[in-house]
């Protein structure tokens, strides 16, 4: 019999009850919630007569709708508001832990589960957003869900499930200086499309994400979803290990021992069986940029943007007649040609604080293009800025001329007043360039957070390799 | 949840792929505390002109004459006819909620994304996967004949048009029962709730760490 993969690994630990039919009672260890997709779910609960079923497994805090200026008055906009504060009602409700707008430990839901050791290997992790694959770079089972199914791991602690497929995203060999987790994430979107994942839970490996910090593999994973996949997940090593001591929910004492050598036996076996293999060379991988509406739509900066009349599949086709439009780009031209109006630093993608170091190192005493209208910072956590802060990373934006703001989602889905204006371009460190998605008619360029400096200063694309 | 068994309706072509769900329902929506109301917002930023509001009485905003769901011939469409990878990105349920606000009740594409094809059958909905040729011809009828409508069985797991063709369709036996009998998964997974207990017991030995740390 063929070894077991680390999805087969995590999903076998997790059946309360494999049914007839095919689909499985599956066990959630941990529930994020923000204020989004929750009201519903909690409304549901309520006309049900039903009551969460294990307090100690939900985790909550507002990230989507928070202003990112200083938090000295209450949110402006009502409905947000409204929204903010039905999460914090909820919540105080039932006497689920939140992290409230203005608790330094509040952030984007994604980046304070692993920092506060909520996210823990070996578990089953959930939450109403798909980019829930982040927690999967810790060797846990992570998936964005519905607000009905929200409701569902409220009253139940379980989901109903179909196991998924098994693909391997190996990167091997290393990637060159210079290239970054988000642009080996961007690569392999390239490579597999946006639906080449769909139906599978996709582990990353090879020496290319070995190499990688957690902070990187969370970047990775984070972006599974634009591949396709609801699930993104990467071996436990000695880095994921290392990375929860001392974090505030993590094991400790012999508690820790015990759980340490259960994680170490979260990996793929050698023998395992991948229903899909992708592999791709780690030195093929440049600094990515996308040029389109979709993930898939990327290029390196030296590479001229593909044709649509070259293409031979018609939908795609029309797919990008549809996105040069949108973008008001050409085929042919570079992106060293765009000039970028905004630029933003954050999201759950990229507003860790390797992500906020890695964009500072590329200042070197530099400042923001006049023809840049705007350079924004978001750290991804009250504790990321504090830390931040502590390094003096603030202080080399602030004099580049970039915006320090508050912790948040900010402009990666701009419902908060963080926003693009009509036709502007806006190089992203965020995880997707759909239409509308920065601001009506903003035009997105997703980019890794040095990619992201680069071309604030330069005031055009640029390959932060040459910069 | 309500029952889907059979269902016959105009058809509306939603000619592109990779409709993504910030397109199915803009983001500023999404500040609703309500499951209901999201129909008028449905493809907000394709359907009308200016820029739209939470809040707002959509019947007097300037629609964009282009765009498919404002022909007058689709007027009252309750199946949606996509092209692959509809629904992919954000997993905001809101998006079905919307398409069924509106009365869409069927989606059938060449493929979907999951996130979005699981929170459908939570919702009433029933996405129907067909091969691209297949969706090709429908394509074409649609766009050849006004009112064009189809029946959906979902018992029998076929799609009937009216040319007499039948196109057998997939689907889960668990999510059909749900469908046929507007079952409430919940009440369905609480009949299992000792499992669950029996299950919390056993990890508690093996997984301690995992328990009564967060609070």
């Amino acid at each position: 019999m063929a070894g077991k993969t680390l999805y087969d690994k995590l999903w076998e630990s997790h059946i309360v009850k494999q049914r007839d039919d095919g689909t499985a009672l599956i066990y959630i260890d941990r529930h994020l919630l923000h204020e989004v997709t929750t009201p519903q779910a909690f409304e549901g609960l309520r006309l049900a007569g039903r009551k969460p079923w294990r307090i100690d497994a939900n985790i909550a805090t507002p990230d989507h709708n928070v202003p990112t200026t200083p938090r000295t008055g209450p949110i402006e906009d009502p409905i947000s508001r409204i929204q903010v504060q039905t999460l914090d009602d909820n919540c105080d409700e039932y006497g689920i832990l939140e992290f409230k707008m203005k608790d330094i430990r509040q952030g984007i839901v994604h980046v304070i589960g692993p920092e506060q050791g909520a996210t823990l290997p070996g578990t089953t992790i959930v939450c109403g957003d798909s980019h829930t694959a982040t927690h999967g770079a810790f060797g846990a089972l992570a998936h964005g869900i519905g607000t009905s199914e929200v409701e569902h791991v409220l009253a139940t602690q379980c989901l109903i499930q179909r196991k998924m497929k098994n693909m391997a995203v190996r990167i091997n060999g290393p990637v060159k200086p210079g290239v970054t987790a988000k642009d080996i994430i961007l690569h392999i979107i390239g490579v597999i499309g946006t639906a080449g994942g769909t139906g599978h839970a996709i582990e990353f490996c090879g020496e290319g994400i070995e190499n990688l910090s957690i902070e990187g593999r969370m970047t990775v994973c984070n972006m599974a979803i634009e591949g396709g996949a609801r699930s993104g997940m990467v071996a436990v090593d000695e880095k994921t290990i290392e990375y929860f001591k001392g974090r505030p929910y993590a094991p400790k004492g012999e508690m820790w021992d015990r759980a340490v050598a259960y994680w170490r036996t979260l990996k793929s076996d050698p023998d395992a069986v991948f229903d899909t293999e992708v592999n791709i060379d780690g030195a093929d991988i440049k600094p990515m940029v996308s040029w389109g509406t979709s993930p898939e739509m990327v290029v390196t900066i030296d590479q001229a943007l593909p044709d649509p009349e070259k293409e031979a599949d018609p939908v795609k086709a029309d797919g990008m007649r549809r996105a040069y439009k949108y973008m008001g780009l050409k085929p042919g031209i570079t992106m060293a040609d765009v000039v970028p109006d905004r630029v933003f630093i954050g999201s759950c993608t990229n507003a860790r604080i390797e992500d906020l170091r890695a964009a500072a190192a590329v200042i070197k005493g530099r400042s923001v293009s006049p023809k840049v209208k705007q350079a924004m910072v978001v750290p991804g956590s009250g504790l990321v800025k504090q830390q931040a802060e502590k390094e003096g990373i603030d202080k080399l934006f602030l004099a580049a001329g970039f915006e320090w703001r508050e912790p948040g989602c900010s402009m990666c889905l701009a419902m908060n007043a963080d926003r693009l204006g009509d036709g502007e371009h806006c190089a992203s460190t965020s995880n997707r360039n759909f239409e509308g998605r920065q601001g009506h008619g903003g035009r997105t360029h997703l980019v890794s957070p040095a990619m992201a400096v680069a071309a604030a200063i330069a005031g055009k694309f640029v390959d932060v390799r040459d910069f | 949840m309500q029952k889907y068994t059979v269902e016959s309706g105009i058809v509306a072509p939603m000619d592109r792929a990779n409709v993504d769900t910030d397109q199915i329902i803009p983001k500023q929506f999404l500040k609703s505390i309500k499951r209901s109301g999201f129909g008028p917002n449905l493809f907000d930023e394709w359907r009308y002109l200016d820029i739209g509001q939470p809040g707002q009485d959509c019947s007097k905003r300037p629609l964009n004459p282009e765009f498919v769901l404002n022909a007058p011939r689709y007027k009252g469409a309750s199946i949606l006819l996509a092209r692959r990878n509809f629904g992919c990105g954000s997993s905001r349920e809101h998006a079905p909620w919307a398409l069924l606000d509106y009365g869409f009740r069927t989606v059938i594409a060449p493929s979907f994304a999951d996130i979005f094809f699981n929170n459908c059958f939570q919702n009433g909905i029933l996405p129907i996967q067909l091969s691209e040729k297949i969706i090709d011809t429908l394509f074409e009828h649609v766009h050849a004949n006004e009112g064009y409508s189809l029946t959906v069985n979902l018992e029998e797991q076929v799609v009937l048009s009216p040319e007499g063709d039948r196109y057998p369709f997939e689907v889960d036996p668990f999510r059909k029962h749900c469908l046929l009998n507007g079952l409430d998964d919940i009440g369905l997974t609480l009949v299992d709730a000792d499992a669950i207990r029996a299950y919390e017991l056993r990890k508690r030995q093996e997984t301690p760490w995992l328990f009564d740390v967060i609070r």
